[in-house]
């Protein structure tokens, strides 16, 4: 009981001839090779930190994967609650999309967190850092979104349920901040690039640093296209499939 | 003619919670179960630690809360796996009742079943972990009953929707316990500082992050349960 979704309806294109063809994606290369541009500058052609040395560089990927994870996430959530709305089957697969993204970013910016934790706070892991045990819970709710997801055959209740699970989330995000936030020393970094005034940075390194936003929101997009393409792709091949049974 | 009226919101969700309870009394499989679960993991917990190190009753309210939570996982698994045997689910959604009424009366069946677990497993604390018998036990347990309206909101809803689900065992536990983490964060810094002897004026703020749990989490979980039923 698939119910026809809007765009690409089963019957007007042949499955095997679209799951065969190659394509190459042309915005993806591009977001690939913005961020190679990025890293030879990052590593090349901007001054190290005056007082993290060399360890600070972890911040053009590090900074950067959080923007594309929250962007990621932003879009989960957002496309979970159109879904509710207007049951559209696009929404949902965008809400899938993202949250693999999204959970590639957070992963990324984890690990990297945890690397530049161990240089400059001697720690690799502190609890009562806010952001830190925020993003790890964040991690294990859309970790459960997908393993969700893939736990139920019905495309309808796969959508409905995964939607509920992800603005209940959105509830939970304001909670887990504030009772992080009452019993935490604050260890991030403040806000360096965006506060107000000028900029405690190096000119080159503020281009690089807003360079390696610009690169990882490309990046993330891409992914996102990508990943939305290979889901429209399963739903048209098991359409078929459920087809091809009925005859 | 006898007058026949469908059951407004609360009793009927009243009346289901009866109907799971009743069950839950004729056979007790469940509810032994997790009882003896319950002691069982507060014995286990002891050897857990060095107890020339840490006093068991700095212990104790660590191993309250993970003693809570996963009995908590447990009767609330059970609490749709019971409608699913014989697709009793079924015969709820065509009874006159409202669908949130049948969010309400599992969930305040949940709430009994663990409440009645909570009342052995608390004393078996007290008595296993030597803690003192008096006012604070008793705040302790009144945190605890905040802690479970929490737990059993979103619990409930999940069970439900984890019912339907290849892995029910496994998923309920994996999106149950994010939405636990601010609960036991605020209840066990609650639970240590009372059992410490502090004032509860310290105590404040996290009894505000648990009400506030309670409430939003019970009206939103009511308004999302009719989308994880079938339309």
């Amino acid at each position: 009981m698939t119910a026809p979704f809007r765009g690409t309806t089963p019957q007007q294109r042949d499955p095997q001839a679209l799951v065969a063809k190659p394509i190459f994606d042309w915005f993806f290369a591009f977001a690939v090779v913005a961020v190679i541009v990025l890293y030879v500058r990052a590593l090349a052609f901007t001054p190290p930190d005056a007082l993290q040395g060399l360890a600070q560089k972890i911040y053009y990927v590090h900074i950067a994967a959080w923007l594309g994870a929250y962007t990621a996430i932003g879009i989960t959530a957002l496309m979970s609650i159109v879904y509710l709305w207007l049951h559209d089957e696009r929404a949902d697969r965008l809400g899938e999309a993202s949250a693999e993204v999204g959970l590639v970013f957070l992963t990324v910016g984890l690990t990297t967190g945890t690397i530049w934790a161990h240089r400059i706070w001697g720690a690799w892991w502190v609890w009562w850092d806010m952001r830190l045990t925020l993003t790890l819970f964040l991690w294990f709710i859309v970790a459960a979104y997908l393993v969700l997801r893939g736990g139920i055959e019905d495309p309808g209740m796969r959508g409905r349920y995964s939607a509920v699970l992800a603005v209940l989330a959105a509830l939970l995000i304001p909670f887990i901040h504030l009772s992080v936030y009452l019993f935490s020393a604050r260890l991030h970094p403040m806000p360096v690039a965006l506060q107000p005034g000028r900029p405690k940075m190096s000119p080159e390194m503020l281009t690089t640093f807003l360079g390696s936003f610009v690169a990882f929101i490309i990046l993330c997009i891409a992914l996102i296209r990508a990943r939305y393409r290979l889901g429209v792709l399963r739903d048209i091949a098991s359409a078929a499939e459920i087809d091809g049974d009925a005859r | 003619m006898n007058e026949l009226r469908a059951p407004g919101t609360l009793s009927a969700a009243w009346l289901l919670a009866r109907k799971d309870l009743a069950i839950e009394f004729r056979t007790r499989t469940a509810f032994f179960s997790a009882l003896v679960f319950a002691i069982l993991a507060l014995c286990i917990f002891y050897f857990a630690w060095d107890q020339s190190i840490v006093a068991p009753s700095e212990l104790a309210p660590g191993v309250l809360w993970v003693v809570l939570t996963f009995s908590a996982l447990l009767g609330l698994q059970r609490s749709f796996g019971l409608e699913e045997h014989d697709r009793g689910i079924d015969a709820l959604l065509v009874s006159p009742v409202s669908r949130e009424s049948i969010y309400l009366g599992k969930a305040i069946g949940n709430l009994l079943f663990l409440s009645a677990i909570q009342a052995v497993t608390i004393p078996a604390l007290a008595l296993f972990y030597n803690l003192p018998v008096g006012r604070p036990l008793l705040v302790v347990t009144g945190i605890v009953l905040l802690a479970m309206i929490g737990i059993v909101a979103v619990g409930t809803l999940f069970s439900a929707m984890a019912v339907n689900t290849r892995m029910a065992e496994l998923l309920l536990p994996m999106l149950s316990l994010p939405f636990f983490v601010p609960i036991l964060m605020s209840a066990a810094q609650i639970a240590t500082r009372t059992l410490a002897g502090r004032p509860m004026s310290e105590s404040a703020p996290y009894l505000k992050i648990l009400i506030a749990f309670d409430v939003v989490f019970v009206v939103a979980c009511t308004l999302a349960f009719p989308f994880t039923l079938e339309e």
